[in-house]
């Protein structure tokens, strides 16, 4: 049986955090196909974050299907959860999270320690990834010692460092300046492509937004095309 | 002003706020710590007056008291004294302890002249109101009300006292009112007394009041050179402060413990406070960078540490008097330590005293939160808003040199004598190596966990990189566990050292199969050369040994020195005497050898070779010291003299204490019925087998520590209050990394187990830390502390298994407490808490 040519499917997918009120999303219906790199826009409050932690396996649906390469995500354990985020999905957050008492190899290397990959092969792809980053000469430095951009960098060099199928972004340009952010958002989407992932860019600003392959915007509890709301 | 105000409620009572249960343990622990100094206080204070007031009842208005060895002296000497111009009242006065039958402590006697000691003890004598008289009726004997209550007699009923091997009756002829006398008190005629105890022209005592203007220091510098051998001086503050003396070094002790849970308590607020304003750095910071000064940050975690302070210690001074009270009805003056064992104590309340412990727990409280309190105010503001700038300030805390020079100064201090008797200089040692320990424990931290080696496990080398990039605020939070554990194993150490050198002494002291005397109090008891003789034949014993113990003055204003005379040659050459030094060498012609105990070497300066004079029977005898032996049963001192030569010497032949070994095959039982048998009340004897005494010697030993293990346990639980505050507060600052790391694939168990792990890696260097630090400690508390208190040594010894058991449980408990802490902090709220900014 072939894989399906999608990576995230989701179907129905309602998400309601008091019993007694609407739900936060409604219907949502998504699928981001291989090699996809997608942008969610929506106001502040709209259920963005929700739908990315969705996604991740950290939180569970009320309806719906949330399928990832053909598993349902809402069937997983946390453990089982834990362990599809560790090889198949990559992060980069809003306020970086790189661990201040590593270095910036040691936070890159971070997701091949955790899946206990080889040591020679892990410093390979450090090196390799820290480079594809801009960050060769940073791999001893630590995080007070680095610019945001830079750091933001490291950030997502850890996040595609182990080769995930899925990377989700959650404003990762929301603390940088415009120029560094232009920066940071060409290099995840170029790193996206080059390493044949989907990428799921969660946004509220248009600018970044467009750098993505597909525009979807959250409105009213449901995703639509960028465009289709009035 | 109105704008410090403004600082002072953001920043305190909007942490109030915030972490209201952990404000409220805090002051619990700086509470637990005031109220153990005030008991402490309290219940010495009490002991004390108790004593003071008895006292001066004794003292009455005597300018200059003249006392002799218990044995006494001729009462020609009275005579002399009533003749001299400068003395306007002169009472004579024999002072002995009875040996009530049954299950009764020794009773004290004052035997007087009621006619001349109404105009010197007035109080005293009052009391007899119109029973004066009977006083003089033959066996008759006035008690006290606190006597006539532990004995359950009323007026008229009789009471049987040990007199010799056999046994005296006396009369209650009168129970004198409570406000009279305090404690338990015989009083009686002195030509009664004389003739019911064999004292006949013997007296121990003489009050004398001087004429007006006559000089009393003069008086006493001249009657000094007149008086027979053996026969002192001194003044009434020197008879009120007797009993303040002997207990002195206890009480020292006691409060030595008392300030260190104090001190612990203090330790524990400065790493809350530190690590607390760490934590709140950045918003400090913040109120920086919107227009409060230096001085209002400063002031304002300063008045949050004065406000904790001032709660605790309200808290602790009400709690200090109340468990005074109810350690004094459950435990006595001397909290089981078996030093005012006479003494039935009132607490009462002194509001002096209570503000002065409300004020000493305010102050160390307040200076625990005024060090970081200084350190967060003078931070940069545009640093302090930076991420990670917390560890950059905890690292300041660094540098060795402070730690080193506070450490040499502590190590000089040990070398230093003791001051009026006390190891002023030794517990200065103690407290600054403590200072100096934890000075160093940031560096020496850092150091340690820089050595820990690396490991491919992800979640522990994450633990690791943590441990080693946040060692400075490691260090902060062990400190309060640190400073308890190191201190619990100090007094640990020192607590066994001397328990197995007690042991090991009360073996060697106790060589018979079978020990006795005639009562606990020897002044009136003791078993006449005959008595030893009928002993001596009993069946089933193979050899006995007898001993006549004494006291008598060998300087004015010290305690008196028991003098044992004893067997020291032939058979049983050095049988239960402990030696240290010294050999049997033979004494220099003209003079007698004599071995003392380490109190008389430590307190008179006698050492092997020296001569001194020891007045016994109204002369001076010449004796050289011939060697120095161990002995934990008389902290005033003993010199053991050869009986023979005792014999010869004063003719005295009586023995108040003995030993037998048995014949092969014979029981000891059936020996202590023997000798039990020859004498009437044989049952009020003292026989004891050499087990059955160490035993309850033992025994006696441990309720005297009781409190002290109490006190350290409190130490260690205040400490560990500490380190869990330490491992919550850095689990809820770490949210935002928890929930990252989850999102990148660390299960749930794992960042709680990595919690663990750093819970336990720094529970051991904290235990690790502490236990050198409470060893070092434990030399200064043996070798310095405890000689220069009780002048009497013991041999260094570690009690591997309780400190190994007890490490094992700290370390568990920072464990399990980091990944309780770790629980708590990794749930749904650390997956938000990356989307928060740092």
């Amino acid at each position: 049986m072939s894989s399906p040519d999608w990576v995230l499917k989701i179907s129905g997918l309602v998400k309601r955090f008091q019993p007694d009120r609407p739900p936060v999303l409604d219907g949502i219906e998504f699928e981001l196909r291989r090699g996809e790199y997608v942008a969610i826009m929506g106001e502040s409050g709209v259920g963005k974050s929700t739908l990315l932690n969705l996604m991740a396996g950290l939180d569970r649906p009320d309806e719906g299907i949330l399928s990832f390469d053909g598993q349902d995500l809402a069937r997983l354990s946390d453990d089982a959860a834990t362990r599809l985020r560790r090889h198949e999905m990559g992060f980069v957050f809003q306020a970086f999270h790189v661990l201040p008492y590593l270095t910036a190899a040691d936070n890159v290397g971070l997701p091949l320690d955790l899946a206990g990959a080889p040591r020679p092969e892990r410093d390979a792809r450090v090196a390799a990834m820290l480079e594809a980053v801009g960050l060769a000469g940073h791999a001893g430095r630590f995080a007070r010692e680095l610019s945001g951009g830079e750091v933001q960098r490291v950030a997502i060099a850890r996040a595609l460092v182990h080769r995930p199928r899925l990377l989700l972004a959650d404003e990762p340009t929301g603390n940088l300046d415009p120029r560094t952010a232009g920066q940071v958002l060409a290099l995840l989407r170029a790193q996206v492509h080059a390493q044949g992932a989907s990428g799921v860019l969660i946004t509220h600003s248009r600018a970044a937004a467009e750098t993505a392959d597909r525009i979807l915007v959250l409105d009213g509890r449901r995703l639509v095309p960028a465009g289709a709301t009035a | 002003m109105r704008s410090t105000l403004a600082v002072v409620r953001t920043v305190a009572l909007g942490r109030l706020r915030e972490q209201p249960l952990r404000l409220v343990v805090t002051v619990l622990a700086v509470a637990l710590g005031v109220a153990l100094a005030t008991a402490v206080y309290a219940i010495n204070s009490g002991a004390l007056s108790e004593f003071g007031l008895a006292a001066r009842k004794l003292v009455g208005e005597a300018d200059v008291v003249v006392r002799g060895a218990r044995t006494g002296f001729d009462e020609d000497l009275f005579v002399r004294l009533l003749g001299d111009a400068s003395v306007e009242e002169a009472s004579p006065a024999l002072e002995i302890e009875l040996a009530p039958l049954g299950d009764h402590p020794p009773l004290a006697v004052l035997a007087v002249d009621p006619f001349r000691a109404a105009a010197v003890q007035r109080e005293l004598v009052a009391g007899l109101g119109g029973e004066l008289m009977a006083l003089f009726r033959p066996a008759s004997i006035a008690l006290s009300a606190a006597a006539a209550t532990e004995l359950g007699v009323a007026r008229g009923d009789e009471i049987q006292v040990r007199s010799g091997s056999g046994v005296q009756r006396l009369e209650v002829v009168q129970v004198l009112p409570a406000a009279a006398y305090p404690q338990r008190l015989g009083l009686m005629d002195i030509a009664t007394a004389q003739w019911a105890f064999d004292r006949v022209g013997r007296i121990n005592r003489i009050d004398l009041r001087l004429a007006g203007g006559v000089d009393v220091a003069r008086f006493r510098t001249a009657l000094e050179a007149r008086l027979p051998p053996g026969v002192t001086t001194s003044g009434p503050a020197a008879e009120r402060d007797r009993a303040a003396n002997v207990t002195r070094a206890y009480r020292v002790n006691l409060n030595m413990l008392a300030m260190v849970a104090l001190l612990t308590g203090a330790f524990l607020v400065f790493s809350t406070q530190a690590l607390s304003v760490l934590r709140r750095r950045s918003s400090l910071a913040l109120l920086r960078a919107l227009g409060a000064t230096r001085r209002q940050v400063e002031a304002a975690l300063l008045a949050e540490g004065i406000l904790l302070g001032a709660a605790g210690s309200a808290v602790g001074v009400l709690v200090g008097q109340a468990v005074a009270w109810l350690a004094l009805a459950r435990l006595g003056g001397d909290l089981g330590g078996g030093y005012l064992h006479a003494v039935a104590v009132v607490p009462r309340p002194e509001p002096t005293a209570l503000l002065g412990f409300f004020l000493l727990g305010l102050v160390v409280t307040a200076a625990g939160a005024w060090v970081p309190a200084r350190e967060a105010a003078r931070a940069a503001p545009a640093r302090a808003l930076k991420a990670g700038d917390a560890e950059h300030a905890a690292r300041r805390l660094r540098p060795a040199w402070p730690g080193l020079s506070l450490a040499a100064l502590g190590a000089a201090c040990a070398l230093l004598p003791p001051v009026g008797g006390l190891p002023v200089f030794g517990y200065a040692s103690v407290a600054l190596l403590l200072f100096a320990g934890m000075l160093l424990v940031p560096a020496t931290a850092a150091w340690l966990l820089g050595h820990v080696p690396g490991t491919r496990r992800a979640v522990v080398s994450v633990a690791l990189a943590q441990l080693k990039g946040s060692a400075g605020q490691s260090a902060v939070s062990l400190a309060a566990i640190i400073v308890s554990f190191s201190l619990m194993v100090a007094m640990a150490i020192m607590v066994y050292s001397f328990r197995e050198s007690f042991e090991r002494w009360l073996g060697e002291v106790l060589p018979a199969d079978l020990h006795m005397r005639v009562a606990q109090a020897a002044d009136t008891a003791f078993w006449s050369a005959a008595d030893q003789a009928d002993i001596a034949a009993l069946d089933g014993v193979r050899r006995v040994e007898f001993a006549r113990q004494l006291s008598v003055y060998l300087e004015a204003g010290r305690e008196p020195v028991q003098v044992i005379a004893r067997r020291v040659s032939g058979e049983s050459d050095f049988d239960g005497l402990p030696l240290v030094r010294g050999d049997l060498a033979a004494a220099p012609p003209g003079t007698a050898r004599a071995w003392i105990s380490e109190p008389v070497h430590d307190l008179y300066g006698l050492d092997v070779g020296h001569r001194f004079t020891l007045p016994l029977a109204g002369k001076a005898e010449m004796l050289t010291v011939a060697g120095i032996w161990r002995d934990y049963g008389r902290p005033g001192g003993a010199i053991v003299v050869d009986r023979d030569w005792y014999v010869a010497t004063t003719g005295d032949g009586t023995a108040s204490q003995g030993a037998i070994w048995l014949q092969p095959g014979a029981r000891a039982s059936d020996v202590e019925h023997a000798v039990r048998a020859e004498f009437p009340r044989g049952d009020a004897l003292q026989v004891y087998t050499g087990g059955a005494l160490k035993e309850m010697s033992l025994g006696y030993f441990d309720r005297a520590f009781a409190v002290t293990y109490l006190l350290e346990a409190v130490a260690v639980l205040i400490g560990l209050v500490g380190v869990s505050f330490a491992f919550g507060s850095q689990a809820l600052a770490r949210r935002a990394e928890f929930g990252m790391l989850r999102h990148v694939g660390m299960l749930r168990r794992q960042v709680v187990g990595m919690l663990a792990g750093e819970g336990v890696v720094l529970g051991l260097v904290g235990v690790l830390y502490g236990l050198v630090l409470g060893f070092l400690l434990s030399l200064v508390l043996v070798y310095v502390v405890n000689r220069q208190s009780f002048n009497w040594s013991i041999d260094l010894a570690v009690p591997w298994l309780q400190l190994g058991a007890l490490s094992v449980v700290l370390v568990a408990s920072a464990g399990v407490t980091a990944a309780l802490s770790g629980r708590a902090a990794t749930g749904t709220n650390a997956l938000r808490a990356v989307r928060e900014d740092w």
